[in-house]
């Protein structure tokens, strides 16, 4: 997707103005499987890059969250709770897990644009 | 110690806990410190839990899967674990295996719910061989059609964790502290 930034942990970040969305890419959710549960924290807290932040329940497995970048939680999806779904349905839209305040904008940097991702996701597959 | 020829073995090199009757709540606890501080591989098996308890995944609601009175009126002790999956009531009948390891433990395996499992199930089918007709069922272990133990997993960012108990034995009244659930495969 045009616009976003990737982690190696397959996360997405969208950087508008002072807030940075973030969620799982749909090559995350798909080896993930079905998302029946979403264990997300409370806005006001906040989040570190590389650091957990939540976790996500399919085929019997919690699978961990981890930030891209570092700041302040402002906004949290609270449709995930009822529609965990949305995460497979809708990962870049519907499927956005929380919204943040970007502690440090140069984090973004050195993420991953969307080619370069790509490369990196099909780099990953075809050595597994 | 890391000794060289072990390189060339293609299973990872792991450390291996074995209790007997160890209380579940404490195994679990050593589980989830081992999966979140250790930069080791380990395997543990628990052979027997004390007393009978019921033990939920991370999201399992306690008014949908247990008989919520019978529990209270038997004080049936009710943890929530931190791996996905279903319920099950566990007890001195029950074996408890766990794989603890880094992603990169496996060569060629994807840290990701099904591979693991894949991976597991592969291992189980050599320790089960000519014993019954086991295989992976819509994610459970079984012989043939019934399945004859729980498991879940944990994923981390370099580590994951594939837990299984194992019903050895088990007591038929027990079942009835739990209700089925909402969704389940179509073939139990």
């Amino acid at each position: 997707m045009d616009g976003l930034k990737y982690a190696e942990s397959h996360e997405w970040v969208k950087h508008e103005g002072p807030v940075a969305t973030i969620g799982i890419t749909d090559h995350a959710q798909d080896h993930l499987g079905e998302v029946v549960f979403v264990e997300l924290p409370e806005p006001g807290g906040s989040v570190s890059k590389g650091k957990g932040f939540g976790a996500v329940e399919s085929v019997k497995a919690t699978s961990d969250i981890n930030s891209p970048i570092s700041g302040e939680i402002v906004e949290v999806n609270s449709k995930l709770t009822e529609t965990p779904g949305l995460i497979n349905s809708s990962p870049y839209e519907g499927g956005w897990m929380i919204k943040v305040k970007p502690g440090s904008p140069s984090e973004l940097e050195s993420l991953m644009g969307p080619k370069e991702y790509t490369k990196f996701c099909e780099e990953e597959d075809a050595s597994h | 110690m890391l000794i060289p020829q072990t390189k060339n073995i293609g299973l990872p090199l792991m450390n291996l806990m074995r209790f007997k009757g160890l209380p579940i709540l404490q195994q679990l606890h050593i589980e989830e410190q081992l999966l979140r501080t250790s930069s080791e591989n380990w395997c543990i098996v628990n052979d027997g839990t004390n007393d009978p308890t019921i033990v939920m995944g991370v999201s399992g609601k306690p008014a949908e899967l247990l008989e919520i009175e019978s529990v209270l009126d038997d004080q049936v002790p009710v943890i929530r674990r931190f791996t996905g999956g279903g319920t099950v009531i566990v007890d001195h009948g029950t074996v408890f295996v766990t794989f603890i390891c880094n992603k990169e433990a496996v060569p060629n395996l994807q840290p990701y719910p099904r591979p693991i499992m894949s991976w597991s199930s592969s291992l189980y089918s050599k320790v089960f061989q000519g014993i019954g007709d086991f295989h992976l069922r819509e994610n459970d272990y079984v012989f043939g059609n019934h399945k004859f133990g729980g498991n879940a997993q944990s994923i981390t960012k370099n580590r994951w964790i594939h837990h299984t108990s194992f019903l050895w034995d088990f007591n038929v009244q027990n079942m009835s502290y739990l209700k089925h659930p909402k969704r389940a495969p179509a073939y139990r």
